[in-house]
């Protein structure tokens, strides 16, 4: 036979604290109750999207790929369903994370002026992180703290009843 | 018990489960749809009801209802022109039309675009809303298939075809709300995932976002080329479909007509894939018998569709030892023309350009597949589809409808009957049987219609024996019967010797190259029964008796599975999982 | 220890009650806004301070739920447990604990704030006259400790499940809670009684009961509440529900946004299991029933049940078509009943005390209550839950203590995205499911966000449309292109931009969105859009035809200009973040109107109301 099947190359090997991650992963599948039906494996896709996440801190292509082929469906699929959901990211982003409520009461209450504020100091949009990889700004619908309307979350820390003028002190607030 | 309901005043009785657009098609009420696909002999039923398109107004119910999806139900009372409906479907054709680029007239699709016709249908002269348009960049990765995105909308037709029906899995709906999409993970260009390019979502995609990518010019280039022979071979799928792009009935046979008309746009030679197709079947033959004879690495599984075997090598890499190491037809033919015939007619290969007409858009892929080129020169140059030489004989002018027949060239334009109904599924095993059987047996058989694996089911199971010798077969097409198939392989619930696999439902009679059929499946049965009916009308009908095989072998290769023969018209597949 | 009959239920309560109490209860208010608030800080200084004054057998500290009271958190609530009376102290600092601990409840102690209790619980007491609010879903919220199952078993918790799975056929649970006229709380109002049936009627060896706590509407945290506050209520009915429809898994469909309220149900779940509340044979019925946590990702459009199921089913979460209803096809094609944290809120109590009685309250058409968000301009935010058919009026000036800082009341947006506006017109309109309707709004989810003269409607339509612009799934083309489309005008209009025909599409456009959307999100889109519009088109016209905002909040139509009052104190220019005040000290300041962001920060800034708003 002159036919030369070239095989794949094996698996790359990963940095060990990478690996370790995935390894908990893989344990946290486990524990899940997935069952033998493939359309209910699927289930708990989006259950390990947030353990993944917690996990790596944002779902890299290889993350995808892992948790795909776990439950034996696409990358597309996998991708259809991170894109979908506002809570899933598939880039790192910044240190700290700012979410400025935009829920109606912070809205009625001048959050639009602090979200361009940090917009205008951070000089980046909505989404986005800064290059130096400090800041991530993003907005949240309701984070159900109303009476302290406008709110503006930095990582798990609550301020409340921000101003624009306020912006630079949160700022200030993280510190490395 | 049916169920009776009123549809614009007109009484209709309906099996349970119909929809209305279904209950309004049997009263030839028509109501327009968009993104609704159905291909029943498939058991493909997409709908959606996302694009809204065709709402009418049932009496009692507070919305208006989409035609595709409400079931009917008893006593239901449907108007389908009220000025209230009407409007809406114009507001709704006005919005897709406000994120739809309007320029019609260089769109891929234009004339084949189902937006456009509706947009005609409807008569609608002036928008209303106008505002940012989507804009993606367009993905022209591949050397298949062409995606524009600023022309998506939003059926999800491609994402059925691709999931649903292949089961390849490469598209899915990414991001939501205006910027919602159909694209790979990540976004990524079709090239680098695992996209078989089958081309089954251009076809079931109504408009312009999904197209072949387009190889024309080059094809013009070259026959304005002095210095260059220009060989072109024709798939045998192409025939019984490209006259449907010049007003010829479905399931015309125009290969007289095609071959005239390729002569007349230039082309030096004008061979027939189906010679090459009588070729692989030579070689995989005699591999089946081996592999009979040894009992080793069976079933066999055919290797003429490269969507399929780009399928293999990313979903099932395990078995790629399994299909028979045979080129495709196309790729036996390259290999051929660049040495046999270009040594015969005393042409240095380098100055031979060898174009492909397919029914397929994976072709275009299998060409440019690295292994198929030696010392630089590639086996085959350039792939058209159907629709991509239809297009060229509409450009150079020519009459189609009312040319003389012509007939290929000699030698590589000689076939038999069980080479052109490789163009449907279930015809390479029926070729290779007819060969086999006359192998085992020893002698010149008659009976040679092996109509059990003939139809367009997606998988069907025949066992025939031959002297005694039982051969149980399967042939399936469509990509997500393929992998029910394997899957059954590998647990070992399946028992074959041979097995014949064709990416598209139907095999390549609805090839993504072929002339849009927008779910009309009666136009693939008449292209069926017309390639049976080619195979009938052929004075050969079993490969191995083509005398022009013959003399190839006697003058050039040798045996069949002869070393020679092996390395000009096998090769190897690799495991494409990452 | 597994509870394996009524009796021993009924038993073990009786245990609880009877157990010696310590003579103050102190209830710390550690709901999510409570916490962001500070209460952490005054619950760690409540027991420092019990500690150093060896207070353990006086006091007895419970951490409890939102009690509603927002405005005014940090909130601790003292009881004395022999008298029944009760002191709230709000706006608590932990420098305050000391003074009121020693006051105890006999005095309030000095520099606080107390608080008056305006609700009663309709199960255990009666209205007393200014008690506008009555609790049936919030009855445990803030009154019980959510991560203590015991307190919620010595106030008869779990007796309705076992009344009903003991006591009664699953259609006479189904016949109960269709007499009660219970109605879905998260939107239409659909009768729950009916959904059930419907449930119930199909066969099928397999079927699910949702609860939908995907809490997504901008301005209601009602559900959060109730799920941080009082997580075994809704496990409660959740079981009843399953044992009434035949299902016997249960799902709890969470916001990931709610981290507090997960693990209060996670410890709630395995409380309740340990006791056999929960699992199999419950009560020694036969009746197995277990209850799983998913979490949502942030995706509104997954309120709506079939969008839900999807996300459960670890898809993308797309409505499609109904029929089939959930109830026929619902969660991995079994029949499902998906019902919102407030409706399984309401249906212990109806087991345990009747239907006639849940009618006793509310309208004919809509009996119970309703919890209302009440937030953005109020003097009072919080949470209230008041009987249906209660005006706007005892909202939002009984409860709410009408308008922040002396402005004129404008209007109330009930229903978030997909309801309307009440303008003062309508302030005494007795609210429930039609009344809202028929003024072009709709309950909702329940969040209730007043807004006053200095709020655009134009901006206010705006800002819900472009909410529904970010959470529309995208998938049919009314809602993707033409909630852009309505966007896009809406903004043209706030610009200045719009040409008169403005107003003529966009009502048009509405009407086909309505009429055409394939989900609830889509078809209700457009009614913040209709609502402003009907109420308030001239300040639509005001933009379109003057070019000119009245409440003077549209960027593009504004400029700030510095009259001659100006005594060049330079603190706006010092305040101004883009640097585009000037002037030298003690003369009249300018503004580069081609710098200015209209940020707004000088006017707010000038002592000497030099500043001037255009």
């Amino acid at each position: 036979m002159c036919c030369n099947c070239r095989n794949a190359s094996g698996t790359v090997a990963r940095p060990p604290e990478e690996q370790q991650k995935f390894d908990e992963l893989e344990r946290y599948i486990g524990t899940l109750q997935v069952g033998d039906n493939p359309d209910r494996r699927r289930g708990s896709l989006i259950q390990i999207l947030h353990r993944a996440q917690h996990l790596f801190g944002y779902l890299s292509e290889e993350v995808q790929s892992f948790v795909a082929a776990r439950l034996n469906i696409s990358r597309a699929e996998v991708y259809g369903v991170i894109s979908f959901y506002s809570y899933f990211i598939d880039q790192p982003i910044g240190r700290y994370k700012i979410n400025v409520c935009t829920g109606t009461a912070c809205f009625v209450k001048g959050a639009p002026k602090v979200l361009d504020e940090f917009k205008r100091r951070l000089e980046i949009r909505e989404g986005e992180s800064t290059p130096d990889g400090k800041f991530f700004l993003g907005a949240l619908r309701c984070v159900g703290a109303c009476s302290l309307a406008p709110v503006v979350m930095v990582n798990e820390k609550v301020y409340g009843n921000v101003t624009a003028e306020k912006v630079a002190d949160i700022l200030q607030d993280c510190a490395d | 018990m049916n169920i009776n309901l009123k549809i614009n005043g007109q009484p209709v009785s309906v099996a349970p489960g119909s929809t209305i657009l279904e209950a309004a098609e049997k009263l030839e009420i028509k109501i327009p749809t968009l993104c609704h696909f159905k291909m029943d002999c498939f058991h493909v039923d997409h709908r959606s009801a996302s694009c809204r398109i065709c709402v009418v107004e049932v009496k009692g119910r507070p919305n208006l209802a989409p035609a595709c999806s409400t079931p009917a139900a008893e006593g239901m009372e449907v108007h389908t022109n009220t000025l209230r409906a009407i409007n809406a479907r114009r507001t709704i054709l006005d919005l897709l039309l406000s994120d739809h680029p309007k320029d019609c007239l260089i769109c891929p699709k234009n004339l084949n675009c189902q937006l456009q016709a509706l947009a005609q249908e409807m008569g609608l002269h002036h928008l209303l809303y106008k505002g940012e348009q989507s804009t993606y960049n367009k993905d022209l990765s591949s050397q298949a298939i062409a995606r524009d995105l600023d022309k998506c909308i939003m059926c999800r037709r491609c994402e059925t075809a691709c999931n649903a029906i292949q089961t390849v899995g490469v598209l899915s709906g990414v991001g939501r709300g205006f910027n919602a999409v159909v694209a790979p993970a990540g976004l990524k260009p079709l090239a680098e995932t695992e996209c078989v390019f089958c081309g089954q979502c251009v076809q079931a995609c109504p408009v312009g976002a999904l197209s072949e990518i387009d190889y024309k010019y080059p094809v013009w280039r070259a026959l304005n080329d002095p210095a260059k022979t220009v060989v072109v071979q024709t798939a045998p799928a192409v025939r019984v479909a490209i006259g449907e792009a010049f007003g010829l009935p479905p399931g015309s046979v125009s290969t007289g007509k095609m071959v005239t008309a390729l002569r007349m746009l230039g082309f030096d030679r004008v061979f027939d894939t189906d010679f090459a197709a009588d070729l692989t079947i030579m070689e995989e033959t005699t591999e089946l018998i081996e592999r009979i004879k040894s009992g080793r690495n069976l079933p066999i599984l055919t290797s003429c569709c490269p969507g399929w075997v780009k399928f293999l090598e990313h979903q099932f890499p395990e078995l790629i030892y399994m299909p028979s190491t045979a080129k495709s037809p196309q790729q036996m033919f390259g290999a051929i023309t660049k040495t046999y015939f270009a040594q015969k007619a005393g042409i240095a290969p380098e100055n031979l350009t060898v174009v492909s007409v397919m029914p397929c858009l994976s072709k275009k892929y299998e060409a440019a597949r690295e292994e198929f080129s030696r010392d630089g020169i590639r086996d085959v140059d350039i792939v058209i589809s159907t629709r991509e030489l239809a297009d060229m004989i509409r450009e150079a002018g020519i009459q189609f409808d009312q040319l003389e027949e012509g007939e290929y060239d000699s030698p590589l334009g000689e076939s038999t009957g069980a080479a052109v109904i490789f163009g449907a599924t279930g015809g390479v095993l029926e070729a290779a049987l007819r060969t086999a059987a006359d192998w085992i047996a020893g002698e010149d058989l008659q009976e040679i219609d092996f109509t059990g694996v003939r139809g367009l089911d997606g998988i069907k199971e025949a066992a025939v024996n031959i002297n005694g010798l039982e051969l149980h077969v399967a042939v399936c097409s469509g990509l997500g019967n393929a992998r029910k198939l394997l899957e059954k392989i590998q647990k070992g619930e399946a028992d074959y010797q041979a097995i014949e696999i064709m990416a598209c439902p139907g095999g390549c009679l609805n090839g993504g190259g072929q002339p849009y059929h927008h779910g009309d499946t009666t136009i693939l049965q008449k292209r069926l029964e017309a390639l049976y009916r080619d195979d009938k009308s052929q004075p050969v009908r079993k490969s191995h008796r083509n005398p022009s095989i013959q003399r190839l072998y006697a003058e050039f290769l040798g045996e069949p599975g002869s070393h020679f023969a092996h390395q000009l018209l096998h090769t190897a597949y690799v495991d494409r999982r990452k | 220890m597994k509870i394996t009959s009524p009796e021993e239920l009924a038993q073990n309560a009786a245990a609880l009650k009877s157990r010696p109490r310590k003579p103050i209860k102190l209830l710390v208010s550690m709901g999510t806004c409570g916490i962001a608030a500070g209460t952490a800080a005054v619950l760690k200084a409540i027991h420092q301070e019990i500690a150093e004054r060896n207070l353990e057998n006086a006091i007895e500290v419970s951490e409890v739920g939102c009690m509603g009271l927002c405005h005014a958190e940090p909130v601790i609530m003292l009881a004395d447990e022999a008298t029944g009376e009760k002191l709230i102290y709000g706006d608590v600092t932990p420098e305050q604990v000391p003074a009121i601990l020693a006051a105890g409840t006999s005095s309030i102690a000095p520099g606080t704030r107390t608080l008056e209790r305006n609700w009663y619980y309709p199960e255990f007491e009666t209205a007393k006259p200014g008690e506008p609010q009555a609790r049936i879903v919030l009855r445990n919220t803030g009154r019980l400790n959510p991560e203590n199952i015991e307190e919620y078993l010595a106030d008869d918790g779990y007796a309705a499940l076992a009344k009903a799975v003991t006591q009664m056929t699953p259609q006479q649970v189904i016949d109960l809670i269709t007499a009660s006229g219970l109605r879905g709380r998260g939107g239409g109002g659909f009768p729950t009684g009916r959904k059930w049936q419907f449930a119930a009627d199909q066969k099928s060896e397999e079927k699910f009961i949702i609860c939908n706590a995907d809490e997504g509407d901008p301005g209601a945290f009602m559900d959060r509440a109730v799920l941080e506050g009082d997580p075994h209520t809704v496990l409660e009915a959740m079981a009843i529900g399953g044992y009434a429809i035949g299902a016997h898994t249960g799902v709890i469909y969470i916001r990931a946004e709610y981290p507090l309220a997960v693990r209060r149900l996670e410890i709630a779940i395995r409380q309740a299991e340990e006791l056999g509340l929960l699992g199999r044979n419950i009560f020694d019925s036969g009746f197995d029933f277990r209850i799983e946590i998913k979490y949502g990702a942030g995706a509104f459009v997954c309120g709506e049940e079939t969008a839900l199921i999807h996300s459960i089913e670890g898809k993308r979460g797309e409505p499609t078509v109904k029929p089939p209803f959930p109830a026929v096809e619902g969660l991995w094609k079994k029949p499902t009943v998906v019902n919102n944290v407030e409706t399984y809120a309401c249906v212990g109590a109806i087991v345990r005390k009747g239907a006639e009685w849940f009618r006793s309250l509310g309208t004919a058409g809509s009996p119970g209550t309703k919890v209302f968000a009440l937030a953005g301009k109020v003097a009072k935010v919080g949470l209230v839950e008041v009987p249906m058919g209660t005006t706007l009026r005892d909202i939002v000036f009984g409860i709410g203590g009408g308008i922040k800082n002396g402005r004129a009341f404008k209007a109330v947006q009930t229903g978030g995205p997909s309801g309307g506006c009440i303008t003062p017109a309508n302030l005494d309109l007795p609210i429930d499911y039609e009344a809202l309707k028929s003024i072009g709004s709709m309950m909702g989810s329940g969040g209730m966000i007043v807004m006053d003269e200095d709020d655009c409607m134009v901006n206010i339509a705006k800002f819900f449309l472009e909410f529904t612009l970010d959470e529309s799934c995208g998938k049919c083309t009314p809602c993707r292109i033409g909630n852009r489309r309505m966007y896009e005008m809406l903004n043209e209009i706030t610009e200045g931009r719009a040409s008169l025909d403005v107003i003529d599409r966009l009502k048009t456009l509405s009407a086909t969105i309505k009429d055409t959307a394939l989900c609830g999100l889509g078809q209700t889109s457009p009614n913040p859009v209709l609502s402003t519009l009907a109420n308030f088109e001239d300040e639509y016209l005001a933009h379109v035809k003057d070019s000119r905002c009245p409440a003077g909040v549209c960027a593009k139509l504004i400029r700030y200009e510095i009259s001659d009052r100006c005594v060049g104190c330079g603190l706006c220019l010092h305040r101004c973040p883009v640097n585009c005040i000037s002037g030298e000290r003690k003369m009249r300041h300018r503004i580069d109107q081609s710098r200015c962001i209209k940020c707004g920060v000088c006017f707010q800034t000038c002592k000497f109301h030099a500043v001037e708003k255009h």
